[in-house]
This record gives C-alpha cells, sequence and structure tokens, in this order.
C-alpha cells in the first residue's frame, strides 16, 4: 500500500473517529454531570439525602461501568436501532459510545465535586443559597479544573472505545485498521494508525491539561 | 437579639449517641458581642450552627431578631424559602473563611446579593463599598490565594455583611490568624459593632478574644453553659471560672500574720483610686501581690491582690471600708488552710 492510497482511508478514518468521539463525549458531559452531582447530593448527609436513589444509582453506575465495552455494544444493538434506526455506522456508534462513557464520567464527576471543600457549602448555606446556586455557583466553578481533567480522560477513553466499535460496524481509524492492517496483513497500513491514533491522544491530553493548567492558574498569579 | 432555649443536639455515630448540646439557654441583646467560649469538643461549634441552623437542633428552639428559626426548618436536611431568606439576614464569619477560589474577591462579596436577587450594576457597587469598609478597596480584583490570611477574613467579613445582617455570627474567625491580625481583625469587628450597631455573637478558644471585644460571655462545658452574663456581671459573681480566668490572679501571702484579699473592680469605684484612699486613711502599707486590670469604656474593671499587714481581725475595717467604696471584696484563704482542705479532699477522695 503506498501512502496516496493510505491517506484518503487515514483521513477518512480520523475524520469518522473526531466525529463519533466529539457527539458521543457531548453526550456523555450532558448526562454524567447532572449524574454524578446526584450522587453527591443524595449522599448521607447530603442536601438531597436520599438513601434509595443513592443505591439505586451507584448500582446502575456501577453495572455500566463492570461490562466490557465491546460487550456492551453488541448488548445495545436494539436500543442503537430503536434510537438511530440502524446499529452500524459512526451516528449509530454514538449511541453506544455515549452509555459505554456516562457511568465512568459521572464517577469522575462524583469525585470532583466531592473533593469541593465543605466549608465552601456551608457558607453559602449561611447565605441562604438553594441547591441551584450551590450547584451553579459553588460546585461546578470551584470543581472546574478537575471536571475538565475528567473530560480529557473520558474522550481518550472514547477513542480507545471507538477503534472497537470498528469491529461492530463503526467506522473511523478502528475499523480501518481492522479492515487494512489486520484482515489484509498490511503491516505498513496498520503503523500508520497506530502513529495517528498517539498523535490524536497526545494532542487531546495537551489539550486538555492546557485548559485545566489555564484554570488553576487563576487566582494563583496577579 | 438572640435567644436560644433549652437547646440540645445528639448526634448518632455509628449507633451511638454523642450530646453536643445539652439544653442551651443563651441570650444575646442587641448591638452586643457575646463570645461564648470552651474547649474543642465542649459544643460551642454546635451551638453556633444551631443559630442559622446549618445544624438542625434536636429539641429547643432558636429565635433571631424575633423569629423562631426552629419553627421555619422543615424535616429533610434542605432548607425551605423562608429559612434561606431568614439565613440571608444573618451574616457568618468561619475560621478558615471558606472563600471562593474560583472567584475574584468582588465576586466573592457579590455572591451572596446574587442569592438576594441584587441587579449586577447594584451588586457592584455595594461590594466596592462594603471591601472600601473593612479596608480592602485596591483588592478587589485579586483572587483569595493571593491575600493574607487577615486579608482573607476581612473579605469574608465584607461578604458576611453583604445582606445588610443585624446579626454577624463568628465560628473561631481569629483562630487560624497570627496574634497581630487577631487584634487587627477584633478590631473591625469592633468597629462594625459600634458603628452599624450590629450583634455579634462569636465562639472561641482563647480568652483573649472575649477579653479584648465581648460586652458579655458564656462559658462552655460539655455542652453545657457552666456561666454567662456581661463581665462585669462575671466579676462581680464569687468564685466564677470565667472571671478568674479573664482577670486571673496570683500570690501568697508574705508571712503568717498577714491578709490577702482580692478586690473586684467593676462599676463606680472603678474610677477612683480607692487602695491610695486605703492606704492613706488607716495608714496601713499595703502590697500589691498581684493584679489583672483592663481599661473598657472609660472604666477600670479587673481584680487585684492585695496583702495587708496584720491577721483577718485587725483589717476588718480596712476591708470594710473598701467595701464601703463599692468594691467587691474577697479574703483569700491562708495557704495553710487550703492545705487542710485539700487533704480533706484527699481523705474524701480516697473513700
Amino acid at each position: 500500500m503506498t501512502w496516496s492510497e493510505m491517506q484518503p482511508l487515514l483521513t477518512q478514518g480520523t475524520y469518522d473517529t473526531l466525529y463519533m468521539v466529539l457527539w458521543s463525549t457531548l453526550v456523555t458531559v450532558l448526562g454524567g454531570l447532572p449524574i454524578g452531582i446526584l450522587l453527591v447530593l443524595t449522599d448521607k448527609g447530603g442536601l438531597l439525602q436520599n438513601q434509595p436513589l443513592n443505591k439505586v444509582l451507584g448500582v446502575i453506575v456501577n453495572i455500566g461501568r463492570s461490562l466490557p465495552f465491546i460487550i456492551l455494544l453488541i448488548f445495545l444493538i436494539p436500543v442503537t436501532t430503536a434510537v438511530v434506526g440502524t446499529f452500524i455506522g459512526p451516528t449509530a456508534m454514538i449511541v453506544p459510545l455515549a452509555i459505554g462513557a456516562l457511568p465512568f464520567f459521572a464517577r469522575l464527576v462524583e469525585t470532583a465535586v466531592r473533593e469541593v471543600d465543605h466549608g465552601l457549602i456551608e457558607a453559602v448555606e449561611s447565605m441562604g443559597g438553594g441547591i441551584p446556586t450551590l450547584v451553579g455557583k459553588v460546585l461546578l466553578p470551584q470543581a472546574l479544573p478537575s471536571l475538565v481533567a475528567g473530560v480529557t480522560t473520558t474522550v481518550i477513553t472514547l477513542v480507545g472505545y471507538s477503534a472497537m466499535a470498528g469491529a461492530v460496524g463503526g467506522e473511523g481509524l478502528g475499523s480501518k485498521a481492522i479492515t487494512y492492517g489486520f484482515q489484509r496483513f498490511e503491516t505498513g497500513f496498520m503503523v500508520a494508525t497506530v502513529v495517528v491514533l498517539i498523535v490524536l491522544v497526545t494532542v487531546i491530553q495537551l489539550l486538555g491539561d492546557g485548559v485545566v493548567r489555564l484554570l488553576a492558574r487563576r487566582g494563583r498569579t496577579a | 437579639m438572640i435567644t436560644t432555649s433549652g437547646l440540645t443536639k445528639v448526634y448518632q455515630s455509628r449507633g451511638r449517641e454523642v450530646t453536643a448540646l445539652d439544653g442551651v439557654d443563651l441570650h444575646v441583646r442587641e448591638g452586643e458581642v457575646y463570645g461564648v467560649i470552651g474547649q474543642s469538643g465542649a459544643g460551642k461549634s454546635s451551638l453556633i450552627r444551631c443559630v442559622n441552623l446549618l445544624e438542625r437542633p434536636t429539641t429547643g428552639t432558636v429565635t433571631v431578631d424575633g423569629v423562631d428559626l426552629t419553627a421555619l426548618a422543615g424535616r429533610g436536611r434542605r432548607a425551605g424559602k423562608e429559612l434561606r431568606e431568614a439565613r440571608s439576614r444573618i451574616g457568618m464569619v468561619f475560621q478558615h473563611f471558606n472563600l471562593l477560589s474560583s472567584r475574584t474577591v468582588q465576586a466573592n462579596v457579590e455572591l451572596p446579593l446574587e442569592i438576594l436577587g441584587v441587579s449586577g450594576r447594584e451588586r457592584s457597587r455595594k461590594a466596592l463599598e462594603l471591601l472600601d469598609l473593612v479596608g480592602l478597596a485596591d483588592k478587589a480584583k485579586a483572587y483569595p490565594t493571593q491575600l493574607s490570611g487577615g486579608q482573607k477574613q476581612r473579605v469574608g467579613i465584607a461578604r458576611a455583611l453583604a445582606g445588610d445582617p443585624k446579626v454577624l455570627l463568628s465560628d473561631e474567625a481569629t483562630s487560624a490568624l497570627d496574634p497581630e491580625t487577631t487584634r487587627s481583625i477584633l478590631q473591625l469587628l469592633r468597629d462594625l459593632n459600634q458603628q452599624l450597631g450590629l450583634t455579634v455573637l462569636l465562639i472561641t478558644h482563647e480568652m483573649d478574644v472575649v477579653k479584648s471585644v465581648c460586652d458579655s460571655a458564656a462559658l462552655m462545658k460539655n455542652g453545657r453553659v457552666i456561666e454567662s452574663g456581661t463581665v462585669a456581671e462575671l466579676l462581680a459573681t464569687p468564685g466564677s471560672e470565667l472571671a478568674g480566668e479573664l482577670f486571673p490572679v496570683t500570690g501568697t501571702a508574705t508571712g503568717p500574720d498577714h491578709t490577702v484579699v482580692d478586690v473586684t473592680f467593676h462599676g463606680e469605684a472603678a474610677v477612683r483610686p480607692v487602695i491610695s484612699q486605703l492606704s492613706r486613711t488607716y495608714n496601713i502599707d499595703i502590697s500589691i501581690l498581684g493584679a489583672a486590670m483592663d481599661t473598657v469604656a472609660g472604666r477600670q474593671i479587673g481584680r487585684m491582690r492585695i496583702e495587708l499587714p496584720g491577721g483577718y481581725e485587725d483589717n476588718v475595717v480596712p476591708v470594710g471600708f473598701l467595701r464601703e467604696q463599692g468594691l467587691q471584696v474577697d479574703i483569700v484563704e491562708s495557704a495553710a488552710d487550703a492545705d487542710t482542705e485539700f487533704a480533706a479532699l484527699v481523705k474524701d477522695g480516697a473513700k
């Protein structure tokens, strides 16, 4: 395989991967944030203390996290078909990707929010602030650097998951690597895919770290 | 201004019950600085948290500015609208400042105003005014991490005042600060108390805090208030532990034929040079063994331990003179007496 043959495949693969990863990240963040916050608030001593709800959420999240993604991918085929109309192609893959990463991200949110100093919660309560104030003005802004770090980790996990999705009808770099690198023994192409993936993950990590550093610097220097 | 009655707080901890507050009755008058002192674990932290219901008392009531807060509390941990409104009129400052590191100093002060729904321009005006009041007008755009501890506490105080509270609760506000900064923060609290007529309830474990700013004080032990009253009242109470801590005097008789008395100054007599009058009137030599005096609002309060020549019988008249001047005079038992008393106690204990 020559470079001119590989190049369009790699470009298309990268594009599909980014498409799947970014959309599923969006869904994951939108879904995982409230679940993570709810996990903290409904916990013992929390402002919305509700042990049964907390337990149920915890169990659901744990089930989601204990299934290997490749199994989840197959298991969710009926759900994907119901939502998107097909279980093949990059758009269809957003469903299992988001569902697979959501519990993971929810736990990261939980940890980040739990780290917010309890004194701040008390201070806002003493001012007469309610739950929306607490979440919107204290928990989220204070946890923002950790949350961004969590998003970075989630995006990288999703890049990995999206490669697996290639095995079950998805598109993207994973699918290309399986088709050309594995099934056709095109070692050169395999290496090229690996390089692209490494670059992709590195860029994502650097971007995430940069944002975290920017946020953490608030107030440290003038 | 603040009244608690029969306040109890029982925590459930691994099936065991821990009583943090055991029937606390506290009465803080409008416009005074009231200090609650006690060692850690005495329940003072639970007490101040019960005043704005950050902690729900197990039984008892809390009334602040005529509003029964305990009646506003719902069942759950979550505060209802009425309780939140009441809280917004009670300022609170904390030992560890509890400022949001994600916000500038000005934005921190604006937070309670945002909760109150004050418009942007008005918020900014009010916040800058408050920062000016606490002497930090130039730090509005700084972040909390760039400030010193004392500056952070000033921001905390400005923030606590944003809702125009009548009452300020101070939870060990100076305990994380060095002595110098502690003094300046206490001075600020005193100024605010006088300028704004703010009622201040503070808890502390430092006697110096009570001594330098409080009009009244209460001593807590094991969840109970052991003593309480104005500083003058406490001084007037024979055997008051708080008065003893606030104005400690020591010293024993230099010889067997001497009488040692503690003279407590509070009220009118404290402005007259009583001791020198006593010396001149009866022509006796008086030694001062120890003294702890302070001048509060132009009056001396405190106590002094003096030694008069001769036994008690010889000093009935001079002691009578001091009492006539409106001073409280307590005869200090001689060391020998104390020893026998101690021996008796030991004997009792042995039984």
